[in-house]
């Protein structure tokens, strides 16, 4: 059953996360030029960024693959299905009987292995070594987001998140302590999965320590401009989820209209404090060694099964 | 008496710089260099020189120093096939400058017994052909060549799972080119192979085609960051040679424009080493105080990396009280600041842990491999210029040595921090100096050197000990010039430094050193 409403939020939503993650990209930079007493370059940067990438020539190695050019857009469209399934604006939104929390976490696993197997692909030394790398942040970071997922989905017994974000938002004065513990879980896993400082560094221009960067160091053009973006689309989602399970107020309930055009203001709100926070956080830390990412990693997905614990044990 | 023993003729070259020269033969070239390795002198430099216009064939030149001062050998190679004694077992960085002089002057190193040393090219990058060498007289600077499509054999690691990760010489960043070659399992380098060369310009044949008072400029553009070691190295040898004395006020604004050279670069790498810890805050603060110092220098010597300031003959910049006042507030300024900085990059855990046990260089490798400045002091090695031989204004000076043992990326950020605060001190007595000493003339008319004149120049620069030696030619020509950076000897210590750590930990090993390029690539 679905409504026009149902339709229009879903797509508003969609239309949204793709217009608007650049900006939260650029924001979380202009933040972290202020707090190291720079100027920055503003907001707007990234979007000069993809401007200047499209416009930009193609440069494709000899021995790329179809699958090295096909690889960014089929990542783009993994994030961007992503974000249409996390709620940011309205919980009434068709594609979640479509795919719930767990499927979310297999789109973004399968933009992850397409974007290892493009590091790989033209067989430079950085794009495997990049990949290796990713592959490792990555296979120890999914069980921990899985499991702060898994602990949503006992509080409200379902694993579909406008289900969670709907149970959650109603009890507003119930205080989960499994929560504050699944939000430093997905605090910690949420750094490492968006290359960000104390895992990967997205500013650094050292070959050899970079993760993200390492993978995509053969892409140009057009095809970097659908990576970058997709990139923003990925902290944008990332910081959707954080939003949508612990602090889920102000999100339009099924088929309130009106609720949607006051969700808006409330989640730029939330968001320029979330990103203000990762700048935060960014600027305190340094970059670990990477074989502490495990360790890191390691942490997270303890706390996360504490929450889990907190929660079957007693909260119930 | 280190040089007396040795048994040698031994001539005391004219100039500040406590240094002697001697000609041997093919065997007192091997004994002296045995002798002068076990009573723990250090090779300087080794280069060569085109004879065949006067006695015919080379001639090679070895540069130790000691305590003592400077001791240069000189050896004749007169007959093909061109060959001299290996030195590369009893001083390990004799290897790449032993290649260079091959490259560049066709005199081979052989050994005299044991392994073979390494024949293979080090400065030519396959840009001239092999039979051909850029420093012999007859060569045209000009000549352009074929590309010869040479490869360049790569030491091979084998074994289960290691493979080959090449670095460079184009790096996703903007730094000076050079290419690294790890042999890795995983993460873990079990080896780095260094190919530099790159930035190969020829510039000791520019040295011969611009004569000796056109040469002090480009000596101060070997190493753009050591403008003032370089510079000042340079007019020393040729000051000696032609019997003058620069003003005493110009030895202290010398030394003024040296510590604020170290403190500048200081400052830069400090800033570079919290970066790439990934400590952006730190870059921001730090560059944010070496552009103070850059633009101070700017406003009071009209350079912002002091080019061309030092002369031969003296200096070509005075400061005046007003300017002496500025740069003392900017002193008193910048140590608060770096104390505040020091405190926050020691306090942090993070940084602290990619800093300390990383990129560890033994005190006894480091003294094995002849390793100098910077990272020889934070490997428990004392050697620093300034205080031995400790020349003019030095010696009225007392430096106190910033030294440390742990020889790892902490210890090379420690001595950076405490040799800033030392700079920061000195220059302070500098300009108390300066207000005593009357002003007035800052330079002195250069006499031209007598051809065959020789001189050496040492100065200990930020990175380390700094020399050129120079040999005039007739009516102000340069025969030979030789500018030596530290580089030379330091760069095969971070391929020791590397080992057992993590590919991702290079980075900033590579930049505690912080050698240079250009500097050694000439």
């Amino acid at each position: 059953m679905t409504s026009a409403a149902g339709l229009a939020a879903q797509f508003a939503e969609l239309i949204l996360a793709v217009l608007l993650a650049p900006m939260l990209t650029g924001w979380v930079n202009q933040c972290r030029a202020w707090l190291q007493n720079r100027s920055g370059p503003g907001v707007l940067q990234p979007y000069r960024m993809l401007l200047k990438l499209f416009r930009k020539e193609v440069v494709l190695a000899h021995n790329a693959s179809p699958l090295f050019r096909i690889a960014p857009y089929v990542i783009f469209a993994c994030l961007a299905l992503s974000a249409a399934i996390v709620p940011t604006l309205s919980t009434d939104l068709p594609l979640n009987a479509a795919a719930d929390a767990i499927a979310l976490v297999g789109l973004l696993a399968l933009a992850r292995m397409f974007i290892s197997l493009a590091g790989m692909d033209v067989g430079t030394a950085f794009g495997s070594l990049g990949a290796r790398r990713e592959m490792m942040v990555g296979f120890l970071a999914e069980p921990a987001l899985l499991m702060v997922l898994f602990t949503a989905s006992l509080i409200s017994h379902s694993t579909s998140l406008a289900t969670i974000v709907g149970t959650l938002a109603k009890n507003e004065f119930v205080i989960y302590p499994s929560l504050a513990f699944a939000g430093v879980a997905f605090t910690m896993v949420s750094l490492a999965e968006n290359a960000r400082i104390p895992v990967d560094n997205p500013a650094t221009h050292l070959e050899l320590t970079m993760i993200h960067e390492a993978m995509v160091l053969e892409y140009s053009g057009r095809h970097l401009a659908m990576i970058e973006w997709a990139a923003s689309l990925k902290l944008f989602v990332y910081s959707c989820m954080g939003l949508a399970l612990f602090v889920p107020f102000g999100i339009a309930e099924g088929g309130d209209s009106a609720g949607i055009l006051l969700a808006l203001p409330v989640l730029a709100a939330k968001l320029a404090v979330g990103g203000a926070l990762l700048a935060l956080i960014e600027t305190l830390s340094a970059k670990m060694r990477i074989f502490r990412a495990p360790e890191f990693l390691g942490i997270a997905f303890l706390v996360a099964v504490l929450a889990m614990l907190v929660r079957v044990l007693l909260e119930s | 008496m280190t040089f007396a023993s040795l048994g040698l003729q031994i001539e005391r070259l004219e100039g500040v710089a406590p240094a002697w020269r001697a000609r041997v033969g093919a065997a007192a070239w091997r004994e002296c260099a045995e002798q002068l390795a076990a009573k723990g002198a250090r090779l300087a430099a080794l280069w060569a020189c085109d004879e065949r216009d006067r006695a015919g064939g080379a001639r090679v030149l070895a540069l130790y120093a000691s305590a003592e001062g400077l001791l240069c050998l000189d050896l004749a190679v007169s007959d093909p096939p061109w060959v001299f004694p290996d030195l590369s077992d009893l001083f390990p960085c004799a290897g790449r400058m032993q290649r260079a002089a091959h490259d560049l002057n066709g005199v081979r190193a052989v050994a005299h017994s044991g392994a073979a040393p390494d024949a293979r090219p080090w400065l030519r990058h396959a840009g001239w052909p092999a039979n051909r060498h850029p420093l012999a007289r007859d060569f045209d600077a000009g000549a352009q060549f074929a590309p010869t499509g040479e490869r360049y054999a790569f030491v091979p690691v084998e074994g289960e799972g290691v493979h080959e990760i090449p670095v460079g010489p184009v790096h996703a960043g903007i730094i000076e080119p050079g290419h690294f070659r790890f042999s890795v399992v995983g993460e873990h380098v079990l080896r780095l192979e260094e190919r530099l060369g790159y930035t190969h310009k020829g510039i000791e044949k520019r040295f011969e085609a611009l004569g000796l008072l056109g040469g002090a400029k480009l000596a101060g553009r070997v190493s753009g960051d050591s403008t003032v070691a370089y510079a000042w190295a340079y007019a020393m040898a040729l000051e000696g040679m032609a019997g003058i004395a620069p003003p005493p006020r110009a030895a202290w604004l010398r030394a003024l424009l040296l510590e604020r050279e170290r403190i500048a670069n200081h400052l830069g790498d400090l800033g570079y080493l919290g970066n790439d810890g990934g400590l952006a805050f730190g870059l921001a603060q730090f560059s944010r105080l070496k552009e103070d110092v850059l633009r101070l220098n700017e406003r009071l010597f009209g350079s912002r990396y002091l080019m061309d300031r030092v002369i031969p003959g003296g200096v070509a910049c005075d400061v005046d009280a007003a300017g002496a006042d500025l740069l003392h507030a900017q002193g008193t300024v910048l140590a608060e600041e770096l104390r505040t900085m020091r405190r926050i990059y020691e306090d942090h855990s993070g940084l602290q842990d990619r800093f300390i046990a990383c990129g560890r260089l033994a005190p006894e490798l480091a003294a094995r491999l002849g390793v100098v400045g910077l990272p020889a002091r934070a490997s428990g090695i004392a050697i620093d210029a300034r205080i031995e031989p400790g020349l003019a204004p030095y010696d009225r000076l007392e430096p106190r040595i910033a030294m440390l043992k742990n020889g790892d990326v902490a210890a090379r950020v420690d001595v950076r921090f405490e040799e800033a605060f030392e700079s920061l001190r000195l220059v302070g007595h500098i300009l108390a100096a300066l207000r005593e000493e009357p002003a007035g003339g800052t330079a002195v008319e250069l006499r031209l050197p007598p051809a065959g004149a020789f001189g050496l120049g040492w100065v200990e620069g930020w990175r380390g000990e700094v020399f050129v030696a120079l040999e005039a030619g007739p009516d102000g020509s340069v025969r030979r010039c030789h500018p030596h950076d530290p580089s030379w000897q330091n760069w095969p210590a971070i391929e020791h430094a590397i080992i057992g750590n993590i590919v991702p930990d290079f980075p900033l090993i590579n930049k505690s050193f912080n050698l240079s390029y250009s500097g050694q690539d000439l």
